[in-house]
């Protein structure tokens, strides 16, 4: 497709704001104007939307393709939540009204709805309180690592190190090096889980803090979760849940009641708030009582008379991490969300997320070799190291997967399994969906057998074939520049 | 309510292929001890039912004032095609576009989002976006203090406070040496900078206009921070860019704003949309997604994400930034709404502003008693002094249903007395008169 900037016509103009109801005023000085005209594209309101309309076209999404991406719990959406983000009550509030004086009342109905999240929340992960300021996941895990240094610090206590597995998020070892730590990995033993006698041996009162994932990005519930919590309280060092997994344990284990001091949990996985094509997201941050005091300011507050406010009477806070209430239309989503399902939708919701991805792996491992063959929680990690044998790669099998419609599973991801090709399929997906996807999964492993290049020349029926992404990064060319 | 489509028989059937007698058998895992303590949450409601009781709470916050608040975000008029565009599926139920094949209509968006951001600041290379504006500030921060090796930063009073308090949280175990500059009649203090300014400086951070509403050209500056080895950092109000020097012409090195004018509601603080545009010298410091062109196999045009050994999921503890999800239907939004503007339209926007806000100065400026700060040229925000407290007549003016502006008392010491006062396109003539009025009558 043209880019928007070829299809620009000199003269034409598709929006105006009218004539002006004020006179003329002095111009403003030369010194302050810019010399030289932005080269904007100008169209016709029908071109504009024509172009978007078409590009939109050339994407697969949740509303069109089933989209099995691992960690990023790509759900349904329910569309009424956007409707109610869209109420000019929530969308047009200038977030400064409530900080004007007495200003809390001015904005009741917004701060109820952060309060009442932040309630639900801090009851389905068993943890104290919640600051719903962060803006994304690893904007979460940034505010928990800086949450973490000042409890330390508090106490008088400079450590070092924050500890993360080898099966870790990138985000999780990059927001604890950007708060100040230095990270030591642990490796994953044969078993698949943690090796506890690398941790043990790493774990001492230089530790800050212990990141993990619950279920593991293997899709795997570690057993010995409590114990690894145990020896990180004896050490003096707390316990970070990265919450991007916590789909799987909705009403079936808390991180607060394991042993987790701090977590975030991605309302955009978990409760079902759209991605965005990359964002916005909210990542929320949940804290024991013992971390409450050095939560972000401003907190909101109920008061003896039922009515909500601002709070910034928090001498140990960390500050300011956002510059209001964090995400507002996504946490208004996600409580509209959690208020819809309920108790039994949540719980509900783990378990079909659960049956699904077990389903997959009953029927794939046949075909797929499992790294670490046990039941999985919400997603399920295959490896394609078998078809990679005859070329057929999991980039390949990524590709296959688009010709025939399905967004492909995450692949190469976690690191640690060679050839990985990560599905999380999700509850709100059909058995019919599912087993589409899977004989087409089985389709391949065959054809890896039989006639490779039949993968590994896909996609043919997309918009584009194969990019070369090595040129993209030798020549970068990131912009359209006027010629 | 629920979306799960299974049925009893789906459910059934789907056990006996895995091996299992029932959906709890494949929670073995977790043991007795660990199952929550409590789990006390209210029983589904339908999506009527949530719907209705969220309108009435919608309706509880005073959304209806006639908004003169500004202080860095906006109340500008959004047209209808940008809310059906971003609207479609298509784009905001799709996620990162890691598989370049079945996302070529967002990376294509986002690549046209990342020249029109170029266009807007005059920089030669944008990212596909950071959470908001103070994020943005300390993401630009961080690359200043990764190009120079050096650990002070000079921030110009001028940069919103909201901002500035949020370098101070995310640096506080970073051991940044921070020197503020203060602002005299409205605009930066150029003596006092040059008596900080020296060759341990990192960065210099200035925002345009200032939080004053104050409008500068920053150029000198820039040469003498260009002259200590250090890096000149712009936050600046995009709106604005149809009309004021860029920081491109200015001569800065990096370039940071709120997106949030840009076609996205004010939302109550978010979501909103960090943008950062950079000289092409520090393009591998960026954080971030960033698009890129290229050709696929056959030699067509295509996009994809570029760049990644940048980014935390290839470098992990090394890379330029921790952020993973940023802003992207946001900066959709801001292509979209800058697309259907145009080259004109977005002129005239930028004009209207500054028409709008000088002729709200020149009314108000015949009340007796009030002062508009005149020292230096404005955009589409100015600053009065009243003859009482700011505080106690924004009170007043809500019971005439107008939010009349931001007290400044509430961030700056001595300003009790001054209101920061935001005129954008959307308020009419007779909006201005009816503030001046009424303003008049609560003094």
């Amino acid at each position: 497709m043209k880019l928007i900037f070829e299809e620009d016509k000199e003269g034409r103009q598709g929006f105006s704001y009218g004539a002006s109801d004020v006179p003329a005023a002095k111009p403003l000085p030369e010194k302050y104007r810019r010399k030289e005209q932005a080269s904007l594209p100008s169209l016709s309101e029908l071109d504009v939307v024509r172009h978007f309309t078409n590009l939109s076209r050339l994407n697969f999404s949740v509303d069109t393709n089933f989209y099995p991406l691992g960690s990023c719990t790509m759900k349904y959406n329910p569309k009424f939540t956007e409707r109610v983000a869209a109420f000019e009550g929530f969308s047009q509030m200038h977030p400064l009204l409530p900080q004007l004086s007495g200003g809390g009342m001015l904005a009741q109905g917004s701060l109820e709805v952060l309060y009442g999240l932040e309630k639900l929340l801090s009851e389905i992960t068993g943890m104290s309180a919640f600051t719903l300021q962060p803006m994304a996941g690893a904007h979460g895990e940034l505010t928990g690592a800086m949450l973490i240094a000042a409890y330390h610090k508090k106490r008088g206590d400079r450590r070092k190190y924050v500890i993360v597995p080898d099966s870790s998020h990138g985000t999780n070892p990059s927001s604890a090096a950007i708060a100040g730590y230095e990270i030591k990995v642990i490796p994953t033993g044969p078993d698949g889980y943690m090796d506890l006698e690398e941790y043990r041996k790493n774990l001492n009162t230089d530790v800050a803090a212990v990141m993990l994932t619950c279920p593991d990005t293997l899709g795997i519930f570690n057993p010995r979760i409590k114990e690894i919590a145990d020896m990180a309280h004896a050490a003096g060092a707390l316990m970070y849940y990265d919450g991007a997994n916590l789909n799987a344990l909705l009403g079936k284990a808390r991180p607060g009641d394991i042993g987790f001091d701090l977590m975030h949990i991605n309302l955009h996985k978990t409760f079902g708030t759209p991605h965005g094509g990359g964002g916005p997201g909210a990542g929320p941050v949940g804290v024991s009582s013992a971390l409450e005091p050095f939560l972000p300011i401003s907190r909101v507050i109920r008061r003896a008379d039922g009515t909500f406010a601002l709070d910034y009477n928090y001498p140990e806070s960390i500050g300011y991490i956002a510059p209001f209430y964090g995400n507002f239309g996504v946490l208004l989503k996600a409580y509209a969300y959690i208020l819809a399902l309920g108790k039994e939708g949540l719980i509900r919701t783990a378990e079909i997320a659960v049956l699904n991805a077990n389903y997959c792996l009953a029927r794939l491992k046949k075909y797929y070799e499992l790294p670490f063959d046990k039941a999985c929680m919400h997603e399920c990690v295959f490896s394609a190291s078998k078809q990679s044998e005859n070329g057929v790669h999991a980039l390949d099998i990524a590709k296959y997967l688009i010709d025939r419609g399905f967004h492909p599973p995450t692949i190469y991801f976690p690191m640690i399994v060679k050839e990985a090709l990560m599905i999380e399929p999700t509850e709100t997906e059909s058995k019919e969906t599912l087993d589409a996807f899977i004989d087409i999964m089985i389709e391949i492993a065959a054809l890896a057998k039989d006639d490779p290049s039949a993968v590994t020349r896909a996609p043919l029926n997309t918009p584009v074939k194969r990019l070369d992404e090595t040129r993209a990064a030798r020549q970068p060319d990131l912009r359209w520049k006027r010629p | 309510m629920n979306y799960i489509p299974h049925t009893a028989e789906d459910i059934s059937r789907m056990l006996s292929v895995i091996g299992v007698k029932e959906i709890d058998d494949l929670f073995k895992d977790i043991p007795a001890s660990l199952r929550p303590k409590s789990f006390d949450l209210p029983a589904a409601k339908s999506e009527f039912e949530v719907t209705r009781s969220l309108r009435l709470l919608s309706g509880k916050n005073a959304s209806g004032l006639v908004n003169f608040v500004g202080a860095g975000f906006y109340d500008h008029f959004i047209p209808a095609a940008v809310d059906s565009l971003s609207g479609r599926a298509e784009f905001y139920t799709a996620y990162t576009p890691y598989q370049p094949e079945c996302s070529q209509g967002w990376l294509q968006a986002i690549y046209e989002y990342q020249s029109i951001i170029c266009e807007l600041t005059g920089m030669d290379v944008s990212n596909a976006s950071l959470y908001d504006g103070g994020t943005a500030l300390f993401e630009a921060m961080m690359i200043a203090l990764r190009q120079t090796g050096r650990k002070k930063v000079i921030l110009d009073s001028g940069v919103s406070l909201i901002y500035r308090t949020m370098l101070y949280t995310y640096t506080s175990n970073l051991s940044i040496e921070f020197v503020e500059i203060p602002v005299a009649h409205g605009q930066s203090c150029r003596k006092e900078l040059l008596k900080y300014l020296d060759d341990k400086t990192a960065a210099v951070v200035f925002q345009n206009p200032n939080f004053f509403g104050a409008v500068d050209d920053y150029s000198d500056m820039v040469e003498e921070v260009h002259r200590r080895g250090a890096l000149a950092v712009a936050s600046v109000y995009p709106v604005s860019l149809g009309m004021l020097k860029t920081p491109g012409e200015m001569g800065f090195d990096i370039a940071t704003g709120e997106g949030q004018s840009l076609g996205i509601p004010l939302s109550f603080g978010g979501p909103y949309l960090g943008f950062m545009a950079v000289r092409n010298d520090l393009l591998r410091q960026m954080p971030g997604r960033i698009v890129g062109a290229t050709v696929d196999s056959e030699g067509r045009r295509g996009f994809v994400l570029t760049l990644q050994t940048r980014e935390q999921h290839i470098r992990r503890h090394k890379a330029t930034s921790n952020i993973c999800s940023n802003e992207a239907l946001c900066a959709l939004r801001a292509a979209i709404f800058i697309s259907l503007l145009g080259r004109g339209g977005f002129r005239e926007l930028a004009e209207r502003n500054y028409q709008k806000a000088e002729f709200a100065k020149d009314v108000l400026s015949r009340i007796e008693g009030v002062e508009v700060k005149r020292s230096s040229p404005t955009f589409n925000e100015f600053t009065v002094c009243l003859p009482c407290r700011a505080d106690e007549a924004v009170n007043r003016m809500v019971e005439k249903g107008f939010a009349c502006g931001f007290p400044l008392g509430r961030f700056y010491k001595g300003m009790d007395n001054y209101l920061l006062i935001a005129v954008t396109e959307k308020r009419t003539k007779e909006e201005i008169r009816r503030l001046a009025d009424s303003l008049e009558a609560v003094i």
